[in-house]
């Protein structure tokens, strides 16, 4: 029985590193999508898709609106955009206010995913420095989804793992070397 | 309001009334971005419950007009995404300038920040005074704003920079005077932009044009409404007319998609046949 349908990382820029470190030994026919949702500037959206892609034999690429999501690939919110999931498994974005100063927010596709994936969802909150996420993993948990977050003693920022530890009843607390291992066991064998 | 599902099908209920009760229709909206609209206005006019909310829109008009404002997405920009506005400088623009005249649609305009770019754009080339906009939107309360021409003076320093990046060469303080905390645009650059309603989703072609903007405007329809938007804009653009979509827009998958020549940088696109 496949226990998860979509796994989704947020973070801020400062998580690029974490991302470079975990992707690499990521299984390639890995059975569900993975979703990167990172705090930056707009622009230069090309360059993060290619490093990524630089790092991973998966298919990386930045969603476009009404995009289908695959298993096995990975896919970059756009800058300047909230991303939301439709019930039919398909991307949608949306240019309203920011929320938590950010766009995308953390909070907005942790909170729209949880609604679509319920209990098969996974959420990973990595190293940030505001509340964007929290609310999220607040409603993935109530949908009766999985919340773990990088170790803020281990973060570059902790603030965000470490308001989430305060405040979510979180599943796992992870090192980064930890997290590869731990994506690779939620897919199916 | 309650569990997923049963919101869903609450949402649903307040859709089939705004159309029943005042013919906006939203059926072909996406709807995990107006679900969350709607859930926010619940949550931020402190209703108690779903019926209160139901009943609210379904007997206050006045109440309902809020409800469109609300439900719909207004955030807009001068010059956003300045790569965009410089190939309009450069290559759009000059190519329209050879016409004796020329009729430009923004179809949702919202506050009329990018109609006001744009009149800025035709000043410098010399075209404003042999130019037309059509800026519309389906919501009137945001184009009683849009008429007011004045902008919160904290983003006039984003859109200044917007401007130069996009090639603007002039002073952009010029185009505005500050006014306690509003920045008043000039009033010559309103004197070509007509305002009015118009709804994307029910009305008709209204006019030919040369250039149609509709920027982050169908990333809320899903695509049997992209669609039929599509064909409304093809009907209403002349041979060699552009349209412009929003960055992560596409014709691609439209049926109007072969009658159109992506230009290389941006998303607009030139129609050829």
């Amino acid at each position: 029985m496949k226990n998860c349908d979509a796994f989704i990382i947020g973070g801020s820029a400062g998580s690029l590193d974490v991302l470079l470190k975990v992707l690499p030994s990521i299984n390639s026919a890995i059975s569900f999508p993975i979703i990167i949702v990172l705090h930056r500037k707009p622009g230069a959206d090309q360059l993060l898709t290619d490093l990524l892609s630089s790092k991973t034999k998966l298919l990386v690429k930045e969603i476009e609106e009404k995009e289908k999501i695959n298993d096995a690939s990975i896919y970059i919110a756009p800058s300047d955009y909230h991303l939301l999931i439709e019930n039919n498994q398909t991307f949608s974005l949306d240019n309203s206010e920011k929320i938590n100063y950010s766009r995308p927010s953390i909070d907005v596709t942790f909170q729209s995913a949880a609604e679509v994936y319920t209990d098969k969802l996974v959420c990973l909150l990595l190293s940030g420095s505001n509340d964007d996420g929290i609310e999220g993993l607040k409603k993935v948990k109530e949908n009766g989804g999985k919340v773990i977050i990088q170790n803020p003693r281990s973060a570059v920022v902790s603030y965000m793992p470490a308001q989430a530890e305060l405040k979510v009843n979180i599943d796992a607390i992870l090192e980064i070397e930890e997290m590869a291992d731990y994506i690779n066991q939620l897919s199916e064998s | 309001m309650d569990s997923t599902e049963k919101s869903d099908e609450q949402i649903e209920t307040l859709l089939a009334d705004a159309l029943e009760l005042y013919g906006y229709d939203f059926s072909g909206y996406s709807r995990a971005s107006l679900k969350r609209r709607i859930l926010r206005l619940y949550a931020l006019d402190n209703f108690v419950s779903f019926a209160e909310y139901r009943y609210k829109i379904r007997t206050d008009p006045g109440y309902f007009k809020r409800f469109l404002e609300q439900v719909t997405i207004n955030v807009t920009e001068m010059f956003r995404d300045p790569g965009f506005y410089k190939v309009l400088r450069k290559e759009v623009l000059p190519k329209l300038g050879t016409y004796p005249f020329i009729r430009i649609w923004i179809a949702g305009c919202s506050t009329g920040e990018e109609a006001y770019s744009i009149s800025i754009l035709l000043k410098e080339l010399n075209l404003l005074k042999k130019s037309l906009i059509y800026a519309t939107d389906i919501n009137s309360a945001v184009l009683e704003k849009a008429a007011q021409a004045m902008i919160p003076l904290n983003k006039m320093k984003q859109y200044s920079e917007n401007y130069i990046t996009a090639g603007g060469t002039e002073n952009f303080s010029d185009y505005y005077s500050a006014n306690y905390s509003l920045a008043k645009l000039n009033d010559d650059l309103k004197t070509k932009i007509i305002f009015s309603t118009h709804n994307l989703v029910s009305e008709n072609s209204f006019n030919e044009f040369q250039l149609i903007l509709c920027r982050n405007v169908i990333i809320y329809f899903d695509r049997p409404l992209q669609t039929k938007v599509f064909e409304l804009f093809d009907n209403s653009l002349e041979n060699l007319g552009y349209l412009a979509l929003g960055s992560k827009e596409t014709l691609e998958f439209s049926t109007i998609s072969k009658k159109y020549k992506k230009l290389d940088s941006e998303k607009i696109w030139r129609k050829i046949t």
